[in-house]
């Protein structure tokens, strides 16, 4: 502000210095009224007529090209917007497809699993029923074999004290009462085996 | 002849003298420039109506000043001043032309003639009279009784609006002549100062003539819109009478 009144302040005392120096050579020229009528009627026809072709022709063509500039924004933001929501769709339904393939082959994959486990665990059953079965009759048979071979061992312990008896002292002695002794010998031996 | 600063504002005749009724309007170098720089705003403006999605520059140009005169007009004088948006347009770009090709050395500044600028106020002024008398009737003079004002001033307050008012067009053609006039003088004075001082002492008064060149330009363009932006104040006191 105060450079523009000092600026015009300058300004002003410099024309009025010039001009009172001029004046002696006819002064300021925009005061001589000579050219004053023509000067108005050229302004007057080419600002009227710049005015007229600029409000007829030019100006509405500009504010047209605006309008219609803004109004194709507009619509290109719109279809872009829709385009916009066009793919998010896309891609959630994609995201799903994916999801849904993932869960089946999850789920497969499971199922899959299940049955392997199932049939391991079938077979690991029936194998451990076998083996047990297997161990039963081993059991059983050793039991049998512990039975029979203590009678056997009793049997012929009974006959060869019998016979024993028989050589040293000459005659037969009641085989039950030697079974009796025998028996309780051979128990007593046996826990010493056996540790019962 | 040359060295006086005021000789750049002389008229002088270009071609035949044309005479009617005895009255002078031939062909002057101010009507030339004034019939260029309407050419020329013409020709920019034209060109820059081209259809065209993403605007080349003068289209841009053209765009760009079309939004800032209408920018300027709805912000000083409102949505009532849309009809009148032409004629600001018009008169903000020939004062802008017209002060421009006055800047280009060896021409002719016709904004710097008080009866251009005055012949462009007053067409003003009578025109925001008028409608402001078309819009409000005899309402249009509580322009010059200003609301809240006490009674034992009113008159003298009456007395100074009436002058302001009328000052207007004297003020507006003033104001834009005395600026193109002073700042082109200056520019021939320093000049002159370049020529008479020599290769010795002609470098400062050179560097103020530059300096001087991109001041005026500025002037230019702030002188035009300073005159139309008064114009829409007028204009908008004319519209929504607010006193």
């Amino acid at each position: 502000m105060l450079k523009k009144i000092i600026f015009q302040f300058l300004a002003l005392s410099l024309i009025f210095t010039y001009s009172a120096q001029s004046a002696e050579s006819g002064g300021m020229p925009q005061l001589n009224p000579e050219f004053w009528i023509s000067q108005i009627f050229w302004l007057v026809l080419t600002f009227g007529l710049l005015f007229i072709i600029l409000s007829k022709f030019i100006l509405p063509k500009i504010s047209n090209n605006l309008e219609t500039r803004k109004s194709q924004i507009l619509e290109n933001i719109e279809t872009a917007d829709k385009q916009r929501e066009e793919t998010e769709k896309k891609v959630k339904k994609f995201e799903k497809i994916i999801n849904d393939t993932k869960v089946e082959a999850k789920n497969f994959f499971n199922s899959e699993r299940q049955k392997v486990l199932d049939d391991i665990n079938n077979k690991r059953v029936s194998l451990e029923k076998d083996i047990e079965k297997e161990i039963i009759k081993a059991e059983e048979e050793i039991d049998q074999l512990k039975k029979t071979s203590q009678e056997k061992i009793t049997k012929i312990a009974i006959e060869t004290s019998s016979d024993l008896v028989k050589q040293l002292i000459g005659e037969d002695i009641n085989k039950s009462s030697l079974s009796a002794i025998v028996e309780d010998l051979s128990k007593k031996e046996m826990e010493k085996y056996n540790g019962i | 002849m040359a060295a006086n600063p005021m000789y750049q504002f002389n008229v002088y005749r270009i071609g035949p003298e044309i005479k009617i009724n005895n009255i002078d309007i031939s062909f002057t170098n101010a009507s030339l420039f004034m019939v260029i720089s309407s050419l020329a705003i013409l020709i920019i403006f034209n060109l820059g109506t081209k259809r065209s999605i993403i605007p080349n520059k003068i289209q841009l140009l053209a765009e760009l000043s079309y939004s800032f005169i209408s920018k300027m007009i709805s912000d000083t004088a409102g949505s009532k001043a849309k009809p009148y948006f032409s004629f600001i347009f018009s008169l903000f770009m020939f004062v802008l032309f017209c002060n421009m090709f006055g800047m280009i050395p060896y021409s002719f500044t016709v904004t710097s003639h008080i009866i251009v600028t005055f012949v462009l106020a007053a067409f003003i002024f009578i025109g925001v009279t008028i409608i402001g008398f078309i819009k409000h009737g005899l309402g249009y003079l509580k322009l010059f009784v200003p609301s809240g004002v006490p009674m034992v001033l009113l008159p003298l307050i009456v007395v100074i609006e009436i002058i302001s008012y009328l000052s207007r067009p004297i003020s507006l053609s003033v104001r834009l002549f005395a600026n193109m006039m002073a700042g082109h003088t200056m520019m021939k004075v320093f000049g002159g100062f370049v020529v008479s001082l020599g290769i010795v002492g002609g470098w400062l008064p050179l560097g103020f003539s530059v300096a001087l060149t991109g001041l005026e330009i500025l002037v230019a363009f702030l002188q035009a819109y300073v005159f139309a932006i008064l114009t829409c104040i007028y204009l908008n006191d004319a519209l929504n009478l607010h006193h």
